[in-house]
């Protein structure tokens, strides 16, 4: 009656239904951890500076990665339209990484360049204004509201905590490189350098 | 990938394949019948007994089926660590041999259809609905699915042009982008607001629209100084630098006299991205194509 000893035996049983499920893991995960393409950045690649950091929180805040992704898979259907597929080497610095698992919009992890500036500004605003078929939702209070400063070297100190390399003078001028800047010149920013670092995108 | 975490992920896949294993032989029992025993596993819960017989032979079989399966595959694909799979796969070669297919299969159209000149490819069917969707995928989302534009994004159908509208500037200009630069103010940044209201009259007189006369005549002064450099001393604009021809009606950023205002006060600074990377020459030609066509019906 083996049975009986795990089925009577609470802390066992907690035991051995962990080590049942850690298999996938220690094997899909644990690696990847001490796996070169995976750990280091590709060539070229940079932290965000203050704004464009404080762009992308604002990406997450309005919630944008929920209906855009930032993933090029490598299909040729996926490369024709967005751009080269995405490496893992790009987003070494993303804490949390952005890249989404659902498109109702377009996949923007290379729009950085694509558009200009007054489109993503116009489009923002309100995307029927240029796009007049599109369902995405309007954001005007980006154009009225500004970036809160004093935050910003927090959220850089916490992402040097974590392995992004922030230089103390990155640390130091980011509070005066936001101050008085608006929410939509972040935001732009951040978009604009999206997917950027790979020159190659064909 | 260093040889530990192959051995490390090989150890693991394989050890679990064959636990699985052992553990369907270890609790088989008698697999001799299907028939089912009288057998309990000797517990009870509110009078409710279990029993205690072997798994039915189709499902031990399918669960040996799956073992197998998984050999295989793991021999064919790359799972174990470092081991690359007898058929070589990678998510990273396919998409290679993918592009490959298409550019054997597309490739000598688009070298065709390039090597033809853009005013005979503007009357090709062919061309105009290839053009047509690369329009739609990468110039609609500024220029609109119509190619009728928006304030600040350029209507492509009207034959008007910041940058000419000959063929071969239309290749220029999708292939590079543009810069458009216009600063505020013109070229006096000391213009007061009165004066800027006179240019403002000024710049509507050519559409016959000043709304007085005397303002329109002293903007014209201002104009000559401020503005007249890049647009022309006739205001007819200057496709070189992509200065627009002010006397035609035709407003890109809009032509209300508070729009023009605003245009001269804060300046304009579109921007068209260069395509080259993104499309590459062949397929640049074909939209310059499409586009051409669109004023030349």
């Amino acid at each position: 009656m083996n049975h009986e000893i795990v089925e009577k035996n609470l802390g066992l049983m907690i035991v051995l239904v962990i080590v049942a499920i850690s298999f996938g893991a220690l094997v899909e995960i644990v690696p990847l951890f001490f796996t070169k393409e995976v750990t280091e950045p590709v060539a070229g690649l940079k932290p965000l500076n203050a704004l464009q950091l404080e762009g992308r929180d604002i990406y997450i805040r309005e919630g944008c990665n929920v209906c855009h992704t930032q993933m090029i898979r490598p299909f040729r259907a996926e490369t024709e339209r967005y751009g080269h597929y995405s490496l893992a080497g790009e987003s070494v610095y993303e804490h949390p990484f952005l890249w989404g698992s659902k498109r109702t919009g377009p996949d923007l992890a290379r729009v950085g360049g694509r558009y200009s500036d007054d489109w993503h500004r116009a489009h923002l605003y309100n995307p029927r204004n240029v796009v007049p078929e599109s369902k995405m939702p309007a954001y005007p209070w980006l154009f009225t509201t500004n970036v809160d400063h004093k935050i910003t070297p927090k959220r850089m100190e916490a992402l040097r905590s974590v392995g992004v390399p922030y230089t103390d003078d990155d640390i130091a001028g980011a509070s005066d490189a936001v101050k008085g800047k608006t929410e939509i010149e972040a935001l732009v920013a951040y978009l604009q350098q999206l997917g950027t670092v790979l020159k190659s995108k064909r | 990938m260093t040889s530990f975490w192959s051995a490390w992920i090989s150890v693991i896949i394989l050890g679990s394949i064959f636990g699985c294993w052992w553990l369907l032989f270890a609790t088989r029992k008698s697999q001799t019948t299907d028939s089912e025993t009288e057998n309990t596993m000797g517990h009870a819960f509110d009078g409710i007994e279990e029993y205690d017989n072997p798994l039915p032979k189709w499902w031990f079989y399918m669960f040996i089926s799956t073992i197998v399966f998984a050999l295989g595959y793991l021999a064919a694909y790359p799972g174990l660590g470092s081991y690359k799979g007898f058929l070589g796969w990678t998510s990273h070669n396919q998409w290679e041999r993918e592009v490959e297919s298409a550019e054997a299969k597309f490739g000598p159209l688009f070298k065709e259809l390039a090597a033809k000149p853009i005013t005979e490819l503007a009357k090709d069917e062919k061309a105009l609905k290839i053009g047509q969707r690369l329009f739609a995928n990468n110039c609609a989302v500024c220029h609109g699915s119509s190619a009728k534009g928006a304030i600040g994004f350029p209507n492509l159908t009207d034959n008007d042009w910041l940058y000419g509208g000959t063929p071969e500037k239309i290749k220029e200009t999708i292939l590079g982008g543009r810069n458009g630069g216009m600063p505020a103010k013109g070229l006096n940044p000391a213009m007061s607001n009165s004066e800027l209201n006179d240019v403002v009259n000024y710049v509507l007189s050519f559409s016959g629209r000043a709304e007085d006369q005397e303002a329109a005549k002293r903007g014209g002064e201002m104009f000559a100084t401020a503005c007249a450099a890049c647009h022309g001393a006739d205001a007819k604009g200057n496709q070189d630098i992509g200065a627009p021809n002010l006397t035609d009606n035709t407003w890109l950023y809009g032509g209300t006299p508070s729009r023009i205002k605003q245009t001269i006060e804060y300046g304009r600074a579109g921007v068209m991205p260069s395509h080259q990377a993104l499309l590459g020459e062949e397929k640049v030609h074909i939209l310059a194509s499409y586009v051409y066509s669109l004023s030349h019906k």
